[in-house]
């Protein structure tokens, strides 16, 4: 396929799909988090990448054929690797034997959170959850690192102008998305901090929250958001958020347990692992948030100076 | 009440596959986006009326009843920003031969 506008919309439509398999096979965190990330915030950021590089794809010269090879080959050896693996849903399968039983078993007990899927991940798997998070805030500092460019200061009466032209091109977008938006800021918050209850954490509510503010910032212009979003406090924000959950991880080593074991925080371990997991999903979230708006913000400066350079 | 609740269930359901229908069928854009964007805001609230009067349980129905006012809200102006977007790049609508 040649149009690449065509190829990130079917990618969504994939992310989509997968979203619904995964709700029928009853794995509703995952869905969520395919649903947001996969379907809403990569292709949005694909877009705004194509919107930059150009629409469609440049004629291919070589022959892609030794690429076509080492693809089949690779393919072949995963396929080949999956005819030892144990018949899908097996029980003896070696998965459900190891830890599963006892996550099922005994999270009530040791974790006391109602999701399984948030106790595993916040509390017996944290340190893998961390290290997730430093991927994330890698890649921001990867975009700010290649992508930022220096800012001048905004001409004040230049942005009103730009935003009353804009005003009239999408007055009816504007309005419902004013409408909308308080109450998709609303629904991060309550994936937030409903994620040890129900499906959701701080990835997900990171990303809805980031995509509220992606919609301000197309429909009102980049000079306007960037009066409301700050971006230095954005990158402060990034770090606060990873060294808010490594510090949960220092505190209770400090008191004689291991890395990123809560039950140290209050007296009462349940207590305790109940406030770890809010304490690190805070993080995960505003880190998930702010690096995502920094990705946006850097891509979209990037393509307006293209504009500007244009003029 | 289950009657009502399919009733509308299957309502939405026809126009739906109308609005699929219409999308295959109609000859340009401007009237194939008709087709699902005015079906598809009718057949969503539907399904979703059709859920709430098909469940019991209130917070569910509340939760659905967000679901359907954030769709009445969205729906057409994802449509209506579609068109313009086409507008706005000069497409025009199709002549009939």
């Amino acid at each position: 396929m040649k149009d690449l506008l065509a190829v990130i919309m079917l990618l969504g439509i994939y992310g989509l799909l997968s979203a619904s398999f995964f709700v029928v096979m009853d794995a509703v965190d995952v869905a969520f988090t395919e649903a947001s990330v996969g379907a809403g915030i990569s292709t949005l950021l694909m877009l705004v990448t194509i919107s930059m590089t150009g629409r469609s794809e440049h004629p291919v010269r070589h022959k892609p054929l030794l690429a076509l090879a080492v693809v089949i080959f690779t393919g072949g050896l995963l396929i080949y690797g999956t005819l030892d693996m144990p018949y899908f849903g097996l029980a003896e399968a070696p998965i459900h034997q190891h830890v599963a039983p006892r996550y099922i078993n005994d999270s009530m007990q040791e974790i006391g959170v109602p999701n399984i899927v948030t106790s595993v991940l916040a509390s017996y798997r944290a340190f893998d959850t961390f290290g997730e998070v430093v991927v994330i805030f890698t890649a921001g500092i990867g975009v700010l690192a290649l992508l930022s460019v220096a800012r001048r200061r905004d001409d004040a009466t230049k942005i009103e102008s730009l935003n009353m032209s804009m005003h009239e091109k999408h007055l009816i977008l504007r309005i419902v998305t004013k409408i909308l938006i308080p109450f998709i800021l609303l629904f991060a918050l309550y994936v937030q901090f409903h994620g040890d209850y129900g499906p959701g954490g701080g990835f997900q509510a990171g990303v809805i929250f980031a995509a509220a503010i992606f919609l301000y910032t197309m429909l009102f212009g980049m000079s306007t958001a960037r009066r409301v979003i700050n971006q230095s406090l954005t990158q402060l924000l990034a770090a606060i958020g990873v060294l808010l959950y490594g510090s949960v991880g220092v505190v209770s080593l400090l008191n004689g347990k291991n890395f990123l074991d809560y039950s140290v925080l209050a007296t009462d371990p349940v207590a305790g692992q109940h406030l770890g997991i809010l304490l690190i999903e805070l993080g995960v979230g505003i880190t998930v948030a702010s690096i995502m708006i920094i990705i946006f913000f850097n891509f979209a400066a990037r393509i307006e100076d293209q504009q500007n350079k244009e003029n | 009440m289950a009657i009502a609740s399919a009733l509308f269930l299957l309502i939405g359901s026809f126009l739906c596959i109308s609005g699929g229908v219409g999308i295959l069928r109609f000859p340009d854009f401007y009237s194939r986006m008709h087709a699902v964007g005015v079906a598809e805001t009718l057949a969503t609230a539907m399904i979703l009326i059709g859920l709430i009067l098909h469940n019991p349980d209130f917070f569910v129905d509340i939760k659905l009843m967000i679901i359907l006012i954030m769709t009445l809200f969205i729906s057409p102006t994802a449509s209506h920003a579609l068109a313009s977007a086409a507008m706005r790049n000069d497409l025009l609508l199709q002549e009939n031969d």
